[in-house]
C-alpha cells in the first residue's frame, strides 16, 4: 500500500486525482491546497510519494516546486512527482540537481491517460524517475547538434528518449516493439557512444543519461 | 581672444537687424490685430525665431551656456477623415491647407515663448548697448553676462518643458496602445483559429459518441480516444498561446530565470549573466523578456549564429540588457519588423536600443530602460556632501547643551529657587536677562535638533525633486 500526498489548488482536479489514485490502490494521506501546508505535510507525514502542482497559493508562482525542493533538501530522495501546466528545462534541472532520483516532472495533460500516469506515480514511489516526453524532447533538441548525440542512429535516439523519460528496458521494448535483448544492445551502444559507464540499475542509468544531457 | 571679439562684433551688428525687426514686428502686430491681416503673423514669428536661434548659437559658442529652444512642439498635420475632408473646429475643408494654417497660427499665438521672444527683442539692443564697455574690456565676462540675460528670456520654462514632455508622453502612449492592440489582435486570432476551432471539433466528436454509444460501443470508444487526443492537442496549442501572452516562468520566477529558461530552450549555445538584486515591475520584465526572446530568435534564424551571450545588469536605476551573438551581422531595423517591434515595446518605458551589427558580424544589441528600477536599489543614492555631514554630526553632538543644562535645567533651578549657579550661563547674568536667555537657549537647542533631522531629510527630498521636476519655475 502506497501512502500518497496530493497538492493541487483547483478543487476539481484535486478531487479527480484523489479518486484516481484511490481507485488504483493508493492510500491518500493528505490532500492540501497551498505551499506551506504542502511543506508541512511532506516533512511530517513523509508520504511514500507525493503528487504536487507547481503553482500553488498563496503566491501562485512556483510555490509547489519550492516546497518540494525544500523538503528534499531536508529529506534526500523523498519521492515527489511534480505536475505542471507547462514544462521547463530549468525546473527539470533543479529537480534533478541533487541526483538522488525518486523524482517526476510531468505535464498535467498526462493525467488523462490514467494507466500511464499511475505507472509514473508507482515508478517515482519506487525511487525511479518520470520525466515528461516534452522535457526530454526539449533537452534533446537543445543538444541536437552536439557531436556524440548527432552520431546516434534514429533507433538509438528513440531508445534514449524513452530511457530518459525513466522507463525500464521492459517498458521500452513494449513501446518500441523491440525484444528486450535488442533494447539492451541499443542501450549499451548509446552508453558507449556517449562515453558513460554502463549500469544495470534502471534508476542509476536514467540519472546518468539526464545528467549527461543537462551538462551540455 | 580674437574669436570672442568676433562674436562681440557679430552681436553688436545684430543690433541693426533687431531694430529693423522690432519695427516690422510693430507694423505686423498693428496689421494683424488692427486690420485683420493675419497672414502676416506667422512669417514675422518665423523671422524672430530665426534671430533668437542665431543668438542661442552665438551664446553657446561664446560662453558655453546651452540654451534649449523653449517652443512648444509644432502641431501634427491635419488628419484626413474617412470622407476625404479635413476638419477644423466645426468646419470641414476639402484641402488640408486651411486647417494646417489655422493650427499653425494657433500654435504660434498661444505659445508664450513667442511673446518672451518679442520682449527679448525689444530689450536686447538696450542690454547690448549697456554691456558694450564690459564686452570690449573683458569680453569673457561680458559674453557670459550676456548669455545669462539671453537664457532668462530665450530659455525654456517649467511650463514649456512640461508641455513638450506631455507631447512626448502622448506620442509614446499612442505607440504603446498601438502595440498592445496589435498583440490583442494576434492573441484573438490564435485563440479563434486554434483553440476555439479545436474545442468545436471535440464537441462535435462527443456529440457523435453520444449517438453511437448504445448501438456501436466499439466505434464510440474509438471516437472517445480521438476526442482525448484532440483535447491534448488543444492544451498544447493553448500552452503556446499562453507563452506568447506572458510566459509562465516569467510570472513564476522573474526575468533572470525566464531568460535562463529561454537560453536552455534555444538552439544556440547561450551564456546568461544576470545581476538583478530584485524583480522589476511586471510590464518591464515582460518587455525585456520579449525583446531578448526576439533577439535570440533573430540571431539563430537570420544571423546564422551558434553562440550568444546575454547580460542583464543594473546601471543605477536603469536596467541594461546586452545581447551579443557571433552571427554574420548586417542586421537593420529598417528591414526586419522584429527590431522595430522591440523598439516600439521599449519606447513605452522610454527605453532605447543600440544596435551594432557590421556586415560579417558579430552583432551586439544593447538596450537600456531608464529609471525602471527603484532608486534605492542602486545603492548610489547621492550621499550628503561632507560639509553637510559635518554640520549634522556637530548638531547632534552639541544640541543637548543649550537645550538641557543651559535651558531646561537652568529654568528648573530658577523656578525652585536653587542657589547653585554652576556653569549655567543664564544664572550668572543680571536678573532681567535670565529668563530671556533661558528661553533663547531652549529655542536654540530645539532648532538645532530640528536642523539635524531636517538637513538629511531635505537632501533626499532635493534629490527627489531634481529628478521629478524641471529646474526653473518662473515665467
Amino acid at each position: 500500500m502506497n501512502r500518497v500526498l496530493v497538492a493541487e489548488d483547483l478543487y476539481l482536479l484535486r478531487d479527480g486525482l484523489v479518486h484516481l489514485l484511490q481507485a488504483h490502490g493508493f492510500e491518500v494521506v493528505a490532500a492540501v491546497e497551498s505551499g506551506p501546508e504542502l511543506l508541512k505535510g511532506l516533512l511530517e507525514l513523509r508520504p511514500d510519494v507525493s503528487v504536487v502542482d507547481v503553482r500553488l497559493p498563496p503566491t501562485h508562482t512556483d510555490e509547489g516546486l519550492q516546497a518540494s525542493l525544500a523538503a528534499r533538501r531536508q529529506v534526500p530522495g523523498l519521492p515527489i512527482l511534480v505536475l505542471s501546466q507547462h514544462v521547463e528545462q530549468l525546473y527539470a534541472r533543479e529537480l534533478l540537481a541533487d541526483g538522488s532520483g525518486a523524482i517526476g516532472y510531468l505535464l498535467k495533460d498526462r493525467v488523462f491517460n490514467a494507466e500511464q500516469f499511475v505507472d509514473a506515480v508507482r515508478r517515482v514511489a519506487a525511487g525511479g524517475t518520470a520525466m515528461d516526453p516534452e522535457v526530454i524532447a526539449k533537452l534533446l533538441a537543445s543538444n541536437a547538434t552536439h557531436e556524440p548525440l548527432a552520431a546516434l542512429t534514429p533507433r538509438e535516439r528513440d531508445v534514449l528518449e524513452a530511457m530518459a523519460e525513466g522507463r525500464s528496458n521492459a517498458a521500452i521494448s513494449q513501446r518500441l516493439f523491440l525484444s528486450e535483448s535488442a533494447v539492451a544492445k541499443h542501450t549499451a551502444g548509446i552508453f558507449a557512444k556517449l562515453g558513460l559507464a554502463p549500469s544495470d540499475d534502471d534508476n542509476r542509468r536514467v540519472l546518468a543519461v539526464l545528467a549527461y544531457l543537462n551538462s551540455r | 581672444m580674437l574669436r570672442k571679439y568676433g562674436i562681440v562684433l557679430a552681436l553688436l551688428a545684430l543690433i541693426a537687424y533687431e531694430v529693423v525687426a522690432v519695427a516690422t514686428a510693430f507694423l505686423t502686430v498693428v496689421a494683424t490685430f488692427g486690420l485683420g491681416m493675419v497672414f502676416l503673423f506667422p512669417p514675422q514669428v518665423q523671422m524672430i525665431r530665426a534671430l533668437t536661434e542665431l543668438t542661442r548659437k552665438l551664446v553657446r559658442h561664446s560662453s558655453g551656456i546651452e540654451i534649449e529652444a523653449p517652443y512648444l512642439p509644432p502641431p501634427p498635420p491635419p488628419q484626413r477623415q474617412a470622407d476625404g475632408m479635413y476638419r477644423h473646429g466645426r468646419t470641414l475643408y476639402k484641402s488640408p491647407r486651411v486647417p494646417a494654417w489655422s493650427d499653425r497660427w494657433k500654435w504660434m499665438l498661444t505659445d508664450r515663448a513667442t511673446f518672451r521672444d518679442a520682449l527679448w527683442m525689444l530689450l536686447d539692443p538696450l542690454v547690448k548697448l549697456g554691456l558694450v564697455p564690459l564686452l570690449l574690456l573683458m569680453p569673457g565676462r561680458g559674453l557670459r553676462l550676456y548669455g545669462l540675460w539671453c537664457e532668462m528670456l530665450l530659455g525654456p520654462t517649467a511650463a514649456s518643458r512640461l508641455a513638450s514632455q506631455v507631447s512626448h508622453l502622448s506620442r509614446v502612449r499612442n505607440l504603446a496602445v498601438d502595440s498592445q492592440a496589435a498583440e490583442m489582435r494576434r492573441i484573438e486570432r490564435d485563440l479563434h483559429d486554434g483553440t476555439q476551432a479545436r474545442l468545436v471539433a471535440i464537441g462535435m466528436t462527443l456529440g457523435a459518441v453520444e449517438q453511437l454509444v448504445d448501438d456501436d460501443p466499439a466505434a464510440a470508444k474509438a471516437l472517445l480516444a480521438k476526442a482525448r487526443d484532440a483535447s491534448a492537442e488543444t492544451l498544447t496549442e493553448l500552452r503556446r498561446v499562453i507563452r506568447g501572452i506572458h510566459p509562465p516562468v516569467l510570472a513564476e520566477r522573474g526575468l533572470g530565470d525566464a531568460v535562463r529558461a529561454l537560453a536552455m530552450d534555444s538552439a544556440l549555445k547561450v551564456t546568461v549573466d544576470v545581476d538583478l538584486p530584485h524583480r522589476p515591475e511586471a510590464p518591464v520584465e515582460a518587455a525585456a523578456y520579449f525583446a531578448v526572446s526576439e533577439l535570440l530568435a533573430n540571431a539563430s534564424r537570420h544571423g546564422g549564429a551558434t553562440r550568444a551571450t546575454i547580460d542583464i545588469s543594473t546601471n543605477g536605476p536603469n536596467l541594461r540588457i546586452t545581447v551579443a551573438d557571433d552571427g554574420w551581422g548586417g542586421a537593420d531595423p529598417a528591414k526586419g519588423s522584429g527590431l522595430s517591434g522591440i523598439e516600439r515595446r521599449l519606447a513605452a518605458f522610454d527605453g532605447v536600443m543600440a544596435l551594432h551589427s557590421p556586415p560579417g558580424g558579430p552583432t551586439t544589441v544593447t538596450m537600456e530602460l531608464p529609471r525602471v528600477l527603484p532608486e534605492y536599489w542602486a545603492g548610489d543614492l547621492p550621499k550628503l556632501p561632507r560639509w553637510k555631514m559635518i554640520t549634522v554630526v556637530t548638531l547632534w553632538g552639541t544640541a543637548w547643551c543649550p537645550l538641557f543644562p543651559q535651558g531646561i535645567v537652568a529654568a528648573i533651578f530658577k523656578i525652585f529657587g536653587v542657589d547653585e549657579k554652576t556653569w549655567f550661563l543664564a544664572l550668572h547674568l543680571p536678573a532681567p536677562y535670565q529668563w530671556p536667555v533661558i528661553a533663547l537657549m531652549i529655542v536654540l537647542g530645539t532648532l538645532m535638533y530640528v536642523a539635524a533631522v531636517a538637513i538629511p531629510a531635505n537632501h533626499n527630498r532635493e534629490v527627489w525633486m531634481c529628478n521629478a521636476t524641471p529646474t526653473r519655475l518662473w515665467f
